[in-house]
């Protein structure tokens, strides 16, 4: 019974995970598809719906949060995640301004 | 979930599992490590990709508004997420000891749309290739194909993982070795799907906007 209630709660963890990640699937797709606003403002709102998207995800498919992680868990995933941003951002940062003054 | 201790991030199997819970938590910390060494991987050929957007990098040849294919890209997007959330299912199906035929209904399901996926992936680098989009185009189409393939070949080993699990279910049953696999493969197909709103966003979305 007990048991019952829990599968129903987490089941709707995950629908709730899912109709967020279509709704942030469909809307920058259909943006794109439709074509009319300037392309830096689609862009910009095609990277935020993927960053969300991917909090979404984390959140309700893979059960990460704030409140009931074990303390080196977490650490293992924001430090990834700061290295990557430290990497990735550097690299196009760097790159990107070099290719700038090869013009 | 509130209230029993969480060992481990992903689905924990809870106490009642008594063996297989406790054995979960180093197990699946190990297996985190590797997703995120894995991230810190494909967030390189992220970078490399990106870097590799400018006139310079196309050397005159094919632009991302020439080769990709948004229908497809969204159906592959689609398919890739229900495959996704069929994985969670299973993974519920195993924490809540439901029975083993609804389990690998589950993972079947999955398997089956991840199959469907790769063979949309396949058919679209096939049509660049007869358009002359190959690697060794331009900057631009090695980063490509370092990229996206590779995500692919990551989804593809995954759906034998699908395979080999559905067969040790047959044939030892969910003991706690089966059991703490099942786990860690749930976490890996998330992140593959979690990675594709990378690739979707950046590559397809961001290269026709």
């Amino acid at each position: 019974m007990d048991q019952d209630h829990r599968f129903e709660q987490a089941l709707r963890q995950y629908i709730i995970g899912f109709v967020l990640a279509l709704a942030l699937t469909g809307v920058p797709f259909a943006l794109v598809a439709w074509g009319k606003l300037p392309g830096s403002v689609t862009l910009l709102f095609v990277l935020l719906c993927g960053l969300t998207q991917m909090v979404v995800q984390f959140r309700y498919f893979l059960h990460i949060d704030f409140t009931q992680q074990k303390r080196e868990d977490l650490l293992l995933i924001l430090f990834s995640t700061l290295l990557l941003a430290i990497m990735a951002g550097g690299t196009i940062w760097i790159m990107t301004n070099l290719a700038h003054r090869m013009h | 979930m509130k209230g029993e201790a969480v060992r481990h991030p992903g689905i924990n199997l809870g106490d009642d599992h008594g063996e297989a819970h406790s054995a979960a938590e180093t197990l699946v910390f190990g297996f985190w490590v590797f997703l995120m060494s894995d991230l810190i991987v494909f967030g390189l050929m992220f970078a490399t990709y990106v870097t590799m957007l400018t006139p310079n990098s196309f050397a005159g040849g094919p632009e991302p508004k020439d080769v990709f294919n948004l229908g497809s890209a969204f159906a592959q997007t689609i398919l890739l997420l229900l495959s996704s959330l069929a994985m969670g299912f299973a993974g519920l199906a195993l924490r809540y000891k439901h029975s083993v035929v609804r389990m690998n209904i589950w993972l079947l399901i999955s398997l089956f749309l991840g199959i469907g996926f790769l063979a949309l992936e396949i058919n679209d680098f096939r049509d660049m290739i007869e358009m002359g989009a190959v690697p060794s185009r331009s900057g631009f189409l090695s980063a490509f194909f370092g990229l996206v393939p590779l995500h692919g070949l990551h989804v593809t080993a995954g759906c034998i993982w699908i395979v080999i699990m559905l067969i040790q279910l047959r044939v030892f049953g969910p003991n706690t070795v089966v059991k703490t696999r099942l786990l860690r493969l749930g976490l890996f197909w998330h992140f593959l799907d979690i990675v594709w709103i990378g690739i979707f966003s950046i590559v397809f979305l961001g290269g026709l906007a």
